[in-house]
């Protein structure tokens, strides 16, 4: 797929809590995007930011193409983040993208996909249900977040597919976590896609290997280049290490050294 | 060389992950991933952390070996792109670095070798060799019997004395030697109490080692006769000139790939610039001037 460098400029930045932003970004010179598959992401510079130096690696939550926008949804982790978080409508910022591999979309009709996220990582699913439901392939969500106001997008999630909820403190849906929920406990979902932190996504990649279940993981593996240059972001698989960035950062769990 | 401007080993891949961004043919070389008689693995991750005005990384010579790359990889983009290439090659003993060496010179259109005695991140061989009069001769020597064509010799930044490693290169028949490779760097996560890269230390690189790399460069290039290749740090035409000013015929370019892919023609474009603002004719009037 071919890569593009681009001044992308801020449609909206809103604000979700304190900890979140969801942009969005149109590229700045007026050209149409490029096909993007869910589960890939763009490399985005933080030049207002004074203390980091690397691009910041961030999922593709969304894309309209008939506003010719994609969306991003990002988290305050460190000063790069928060610096993308303080922009303003109408300013640019420069992203490098589409990158990496994304979640399988070519599946047979009666695939059943079960979409698992966990805190931010709920962001390329969001994208990946709208596309599967262009394809009338039957899905669901599961949300897991520490407590009611920590669920992200929730609104949108619920206009693509039914979804369920877990949080940690009960203050909605299933106390506990996304492995407690109903659905990872029935086998009626025959391929599970995921991206959380990774005690969770090991978790349920465990449970989905114990039932023989097809399960796919995001890894947010850390980077320098994005483009399988720097191999810095290599995760360990049965085809020895491989960069996040370029095979992944969706894997197949059956691929992945873990345990 | 059309130009002085080349990409350093390790952050451009073999410059296939970067064709769709930038106009590689527009670049003086391309220097590919460091290469070694066997593939290896690397080390662990994490292999990287970003530190003030830079990163230190730990990768550790992953690579598919010489075999691959001089059937598969060498032959491809020879073809395709119309600049020199140039392979980084490193070696456990003297031995290795030879017979990668001896690889490399049945491939057709490979006109240069880069020799890395200077990485940080092996525990054999690498930097260990970078360090010592006697371990850069013996490396030199070796591949100098098994390498016939322009043979760079890229130098350690973790030494006392930088200009006693390149004469000892120089004096064994090395053609270039190009420096700095990594300095020897660590982080700390402290809320996890853990260092940030799976071998505790790393190599240092990016702006933040440009002040050291460019001091080395100015020592080196008074010390040796053979053409000097500065590299650490650069990211703008600004920093490229200065490292030709303190005595580099040539520069590379190597983390800045990472935060802009166009650094490497930012530069070009503005060395041109400097050149025709300061009524400057060819880049050797102003090679060492400092």
């Amino acid at each position: 797929m071919q890569k593009f460098q681009k001044d992308m400029r801020i449609v909206a930045n809103e604000p979700i809590g304190e900890r979140y932003t969801l942009m969005s970004l149109t590229p700045n010179d007026g050209s149409r995007l490029p096909i993007i598959n869910p589960g890939q992401f763009v490399n985005v510079e933080c030049r207002e930011s004074k203390s980091t130096f690397l691009r910041r690696p961030i999922s593709v939550c969304d894309v309209d193409y008939e506003k010719n926008q994609l969306r991003l949804l990002i988290r305050k982790a460190g000063p790069g983040t928060e610096s993308l978080c303080r922009l303003r409508d109408g300013q640019t910022v420069n992203i490098i993208y589409p990158l990496g591999s994304g979640f399988p979309e070519e599946l047979l009709p009666e695939r059943k996909v079960l979409l698992i996220g966990g805190g931010v990582g709920v962001a390329p699913l969001l994208y990946y249900g709208r596309r599967l439901g262009f394809r009338d392939i039957e899905c669901r969500f599961v949300l897991g977040a520490r407590s009611k106001d920590d669920l992200l997008l929730l609104e949108e999630f619920e206009k693509i597919a039914p979804v369920e909820v877990a949080t940690e403190d009960g203050s909605t849906g299933t106390r506990g976590f996304v492995t407690d929920c109903p659905s990872l406990n029935d086998d009626k979902y025959d391929i599970w896609a995921v991206c959380g932190p990774m005690p969770m996504m090991k978790a349920v990649a465990r449970i989905a290997r114990s039932r023989d279940i097809e399960c796919y993981v995001s890894l947010e593996n850390k980077m320098a280049c994005g483009l399988g240059a720097c191999l810095c972001c290599v995760e360990k698989t049965v085809d020895g290490n491989q960069c996040t960035c370029t095979s992944g950062p969706v894997f197949n769990a059956a691929t992945l050294l873990w345990d | 060389m059309k130009n002085p401007v080349m990409t350093a080993s390790g952050t451009f891949g073999f410059g296939l992950e970067f064709c769709d961004l930038i106009n590689i043919d527009r670049l003086g070389g391309i220097i590919v991933k460091g290469t070694t008689l066997e593939a290896r693995e690397g080390n662990d991750y994490p292999r990287m952390a970003e530190t003030p005005s830079g990163m230190l990384n730990a990768v550790g010579l992953q690579n598919p070996g010489v075999e691959v790359v001089a059937n598969d990889i060498l032959p491809f983009i020879t073809q395709k792109f119309k600049t020199n290439i140039i392979v980084n090659i490193s070696g456990r003993t003297p031995e290795d670095y030879a017979q990668v060496a001896e690889r490399l010179a049945a491939v057709d259109g490979l006109e240069a070798i880069e020799v890395n005695i200077s990485c940080p991140n092996v525990k054999q061989g690498g930097m260990a060799f970078g360090t010592t009069v006697d371990g850069a001769s013996s490396v030199v020597r070796a591949v100098r019997e098994t390498w016939p064509r322009t043979l760079i010799v890229k130098l350690s930044p973790n030494v006392t004395d930088i200009t006693e490693i390149a004469r000892a290169a120089e004096a064994e028949g090395a053609d270039a030697v190009s420096l700095i490779n990594t300095l020897l760097g660590m982080a700390i996560d402290v809320e996890r109490r853990r260092p940030m890269l799976s071998t505790i230390t790393g190599g240092l690189s990016g702006p933040a080692i440009r002040p050291v790399a460019l001091r080395m460069v100015w020592q080196t290039a008074k010390a040796v006769k053979i053409p000097v290749i500065g590299l650490g740090g650069i990211s703008d035409a600004d920093s490229a000139l200065q490292f030709i000013m303190a005595g580099a015929s040539a520069i590379q370019i190597g983390t800045s790939n990472f935060t802009d892919p166009h650094t490497c023609e930012n530069v070009l474009d503005g060395i041109s610039d400097f050149c025709q603002r300061q009524g400057v004719k060819k880049i050797s009037e102003i090679v060492g001037i400092i």
